[in-house]
């Protein structure tokens, strides 16, 4: 193993196909039409020496060292900005060339520190290999006169120092090592989008500020890490690099944060990670990262990580560690013990979105073929199980039809209940920089997002009121009806006919329109009217959706209906078009697609399907039940019924995540075995029995299956330090409750699953090995995988609409609760915050905080920053307030990623009709100022203080 | 398991397939309550359905009482 070395082909890769002919230093070389000279000569093989130039960045001609000869043209040109033409005979080195090349070199040297031995960016600074590359050997401007390296010249305080800006967890910013390149600025600004640095000043006073001359931190920066990747110095360098040192090896993974899947190289130390650094090949991120991929990986080797097994026969008792086998014997007699007594379906399980498909696989396995019942269930239930059920309906698979480069062709984005700024960040850079590039954009959305307003972005926003977003995609579709806008080839061509008219039909009736169901949305029928047309005309239109269509009441029915609107406009089975579900966690894909859903088997298929179910009862060496097991929330109900008694969770929070939270701590009290397996004491392990430690995503092999299909590699890059990796623990609990699975490795549990799941036939490690990643189906028919969905047709068959009437849940506020509570996430933490929250990434979300309009703050005397009660009818808490108008009034919205805050106390059991889903997206609350905690959170507070003490270990004999 | 909430849940099934007219609503009803719901749920439902069914909505009632003739359930275990 060795660090793998990109290259770094200095302007970026030109799309076009035409191919132009020319010579470079003797060689023949044939490139694409608009490549610059750089980038050709790097072809060929040649490296030009370049500072200001990277290939994640436009070229921008600065530095003057990539200078080069062309015959018959007069000077020097950059070469970075130079394009090629049919016939150039051009020269890379030559006296005149190299002569230039040492002045500019010496008067960059000129004002830099010479402190390379003890500088951070010793071994990776490309100004030392510039400085190598051009032959550099005496500076002969010397040091002495005006500079940015020295605190002090010649006794007195030098104006044009500035002390290292370490304000940033992650980086620090040393001005004094700073060439001025623009590389940083640059790349906040076309990769990243954010926008957040600039050069400020001119010539010899040319600074890099972020913001207004504030701190990284103070300033607009998102922490994203493109200026640390592009900065060709030590003036942006990761903290962990001035701390550690430089990595001697590298491996390709996966990271495990949000759904897009980023491919990182884990860059390390023998066994310790010194950064993580984006992957230019990863087809998901092509190179870009954010704060929480990039930086936040601290957490795997936190203090309150538990690295030992742990037991105890009541919730009261202190935590007793004890070894592997008597764990697995304590928790198999358990379980085992509640089915004799029960019955058998009186115990399940919950898959992790977190860990990979191969331990999705094993858990789901283990739960139906040796639970014997099929109480499985995962984390999608309570995010994005209505996009399963509603394109599974209507085009028949339940995932995306695109991959991410499919924004590149798009020329209307919709984006639904989603903010990919803080939810799906790398993503979101993407999206930004097609719109920087003239795409339109419309957000629908009851907050005004950061979507909605960012540099050179200016979307059509409908702020709609929380809970009527079919009445929305309905108008939507009555407009696109009404006024002639239907692409009627397609319609005709792939959709089912008597269906469709039969929808037209319904979505035309003026009690549909924009103008009639304003009065529920709070949307003006104008501005509906304006994004139906450009939707249906604007050239290639792409939804984007997120947790604000799913968790709902209609849930699933906003999903048809976003999938009948693709269809009436004939945005799909194209690249640049489609419907796109913007998943929450970095497996939950794969866990739905790996047969985490009770009535579901890997691949989709119902549990009822007797051929399917016998295929894998060969395969298992089992009989399996034909009827599905319990959903998440119907677990619960069955628990407080006292027929649902034991449960193993792996890698989820369900105490914090899930909704109503005194209803799961009634149903999680009522269970005589809870089996947590995860990294930490988390919320749920305070009602568990046994815990589990996991492994994290650095500590095993496996893959990840991300939002659009794409099935990565992750890669083992340390020893677990639990001892065992996740699979590994799950075969040795199944194991201990008599049921053997027998796998060397995660590649062997991959082949499984490809022997048993068509449209995972063509996987393989060996295969991932070669290509990279693949996006399934993978199969026979498409070897390489299906990058777009439904080219030449439906997966069903024919695309089926279905009506969608707006129903209004029944969560309503009146007097007693006048607001809509409406929640969401940050940037800077992820999900129930077990990773982030500890991570320095606390520096930027320490608490859950209540945002609200103006108005209704002042109605009930809140000013800023104020403790507030939020009672709803299923509880209440406390937290303070932010008062911002991105809400509307009568909308009040938080985060749910702190436990001591505990957003889920006020959300209700409310759910999808089709999947139960539950409406985490509307609750109806009223908020008034506070003193202090609820006494719900005194009480939250001492039992999970109380709980989470471990005895003291036992002296040895 | 509680009644009411199954009671909730099956109307609200219901309507959502409401607006697809009464013969495509019921066994749409039934189809889904078949496929997404466990055992004991039904069981439940179905003993609620015994018991004559009150707070179920009638496209709901009517498919609950066709999936019943048509549902044979392995006895609680």
């Amino acid at each position: 193993m060795s660090l793998i070395e990109e290259i770094d082909f200095g302007t970026p890769r030109s799309k076009s196909e035409t191919m132009v002919r020319l010579t470079i230093d003797g060689k023949q070389v044939s490139v694409p039409e608009g490549t610059s000279i750089m980038r050709a000569a790097m072809d060929a093989g040649h490296q030009i020496p370049k500072l200001c130039a990277t290939d994640m960045v436009d070229a921008f001609g600065s530095c003057r060292l990539c200078l080069v000869e062309i015959e018959g043209r007069a000077g020097t040109p950059a070469s970075c900005t130079t394009p090629v033409m049919n016939g150039l005979v051009v020269r890379t080195q030559t006296e005149r060339l190299k002569k230039l090349r040492k002045g500019v070199m010496g008067l960059y040297i000129s004002d830099h520190p010479l402190d390379c031995l003890t500088c951070g960016a010793n071994g990776d600074c490309e100004l030392q290999d510039m400085a190598g590359a051009v032959g550099l050997r005496d500076v002969r401007y010397g040091y002495e006169g005006e500079n940015h390296v020295f605190a002090k010249s010649n006794g007195d305080v030098n104006p044009a120092w500035m002390p290292k800006d370490e304000s940033n967890p992650y980086f620090t910013y040393d001005p004094s090592k700073c060439i001025v390149c623009s590389r940083c600025v640059r790349a906040c600004e076309e990769v990243q989008g954010t926008f957040a640095l600039t050069i400020s000043g001119r010539g010899f006073d040319s600074r890099v500020s972020a913001g207004m001359s504030e701190s990284f931190l103070g300033s607009e920066c998102v922490s994203c890490g493109a200026c640390v990747q592009a900065c060709p110095t030590a003036t942006l360098t990761e903290k962990s690099v001035i701390e550690i040192g430089q990595p001697e090896h590298s491996v390709v993974t996966t990271c495990a944060y949000c759904g897009v899947g980023c491919a990182f190289k884990a860059e390390m130390r023998g066994e310790e990670v010194v950064r993580m650094v984006p992957w230019k090949d990863g087809k998901a991120n092509r190179g870009h990262s954010c704060v929480k991929g990039r930086f936040a990986w601290g957490y795997t080797n936190h203090k309150e990580r538990i690295l030992k097994p742990m037991i105890r026969e009541r919730i009261e008792d202190p935590w007793r560690e004890v070894s592997w086998d008597e764990a697995f014997s304590f928790a198999a007699t358990k379980m085992r013990g509640i089915q004799k007594k029960y019955g058998r379906d009186a115990i399940g399980g919950i898959t992790s979105s977190r860990c990979t498909n191969e331990e999705t696989y094993l858990v789901q396995k283990l739960i139906r073929a040796g639970f014997g019942n099929n109480n499985v269930d995962t984390c999608a239930r309570v995010c994005h199980s209505p996009t399963g059920y509603g394109l599974a309906t209507t085009f028949g698979t339940s995932a995306g039809t695109q991959d991410f480069d499919s924004v590149e062709e798009t020329d209307v984005v919709v984006i639904i209940g989603a903010n990919p700024a803080s939810a799906h960040p790398v993503f979101a850079s993407r999206l930004k920089k097609r719109l920087r590039q003239g795409a339109k954009l419309i957000v629908i959305d009851p907050r005004r997002t950061e979507m909605v307003e960012s540099p050179h972005v200016k979307a059509l926003h409908l702020p709609l009121m929380p809970g009527t977003n079919v009445a929305v995609m309905t108008a939507l579709a009555h407009v696109i009806v009404t006024e002639g806008l239907v692409n009627e080839a397609f319609v005709r061509e792939r959709c089912d006919r008597s269906e469709f008219e039969e929808w037209a039909a319904f979505v035309a009736q003026p009690n549909n329109g924009p103008e009639a169901t304003a009065i529920l949305t709070g949307v003006d029928p104008k501005a509906l009217r304006e994004a139906a047309r450009t939707y249906a005309t604007g050239g290639n239109g792409a939804i984007y959706y997120g947790l604000g269509v799913t968790e709902h009441s209609q849930g699933s029915t906003t999903v048809i209906a976003i999938a009948n609107l693709a269809m009436a406009t004939g945005n799909i089975g194209r690249p640049g078009v489609g419907v796109n579900p913007l998943r929450g966690q970095n497996n939950v894909q794969g866990s739905c697609d790996m047969g985490s859903f009770p009535h579901e088997l890997p691949g989709y298929r119902h549990i009822a399907d007797d051929a399917v179910r016998e295929q894998f009862e060969a395969m298992w060496d089992v009989k399996l039940n034909p009827e599905p097991g319990l959903r998440i929330p119907n677990m619960f109900d069955a628990a407080i019924d006292g027929t649902f008694m034991g449960i193993y969770v792996q890698g989820e929070d369900i105490l914090q995540s899930d909704p109503n939270t005194s209803h799961v701590v009634a149903a999680l009290s009522a269970m005589e075995c809870v089996i947590v397996h995860d990294l930490f004491l988390n919320e749920t392990a305070n009602y568990a029995h046994v815990f589990l430690p996991g492994s994290s995503f650095l500590e095993k092999d496996g893959t990840f299956t991300n939002a659009e299909r794409r099935i990565q590699r992750v890669r083992k890059v340390m020893t677990p330090k639990n001892g065992m990796a996740d699979w590994e623990v799950t075969i040795a609990l199944a194991t201990a409750m008599g049921f053997e699975m027998k796998y060397n490795h995660p590649s062997e549990i991959m082949d499984e699953i490809a022997a048993l799941t068509p449209t995972f036939a063509g996987v393989s490690y060996a295969k991932l090995e070669e290509v990279g990643s693949v996006q399934w189906p993978c199969n026979e028919k498409a070897p390489e995988g299906t990058p777009v969905m439904h080219i030449d047709g439906f997966v069903r068959g024919k695309g089926k609409f279905v009506v969608t009437e707006y129903i209004a849940t029944d969560e309503r506020t009146g007097p007693r609760y006048p607001l809509l509570l409406t929640t969401g996430r940050i940037l800077s933490q992820y999900n129930v915050g077990a990773q982030t929250r500890r991570t320095e990434n606390v520096v930027w979300h320490a608490e859950d905080r209540l945002e609200i309009h103006p108005h209704d703050a002042e109605q009930r005397g809140v000013r800023d920053g104020d403790w507030v009660r939020l009672k709803s009818r299923a509880g209440e808490t406390t937290l303070r307030a932010e008062i911002t108008d991105r809400v509307a009034p009568g909308v009040v919205y938080t985060t749910f990623h702190h436990p001591d805050t505990q957003a889920n106390v006020i959300t209700t059991d409310y759910s999808d009709w089709a999947t139960n889903c539950p409406e985490y997206k509307v609750t109806a609350v009223q908020v008034s100022p506070s003193n202090g905690p609820s006494d719900w959170q005194k009480a939250y507070d001492a039992q999970a203080r109380q709980s989470r003490r471990i005895a003291p270990a036992e002296a040895a004999e | 398991m509680s009644p009411d909430r199954l009671i909730y849940m099956a109307n609200q099934i219901g309507t959502f397939f409401r607006s697809q007219g009464h013969d495509k609503a019921v066994p749409g009803i039934a189809e889904h309550i078949k496929k997404f719901w466990d055992p004991r749920m039904k069981r439940a439902i179905f003993a609620h359905l015994d018991a004559g069914g009150a707070g179920l909505d009638a496209p709901v009632l009517e498919a609950l009482t066709s999936l019943k003739q048509a549902t044979s359930l392995p006895e609680a275990r």
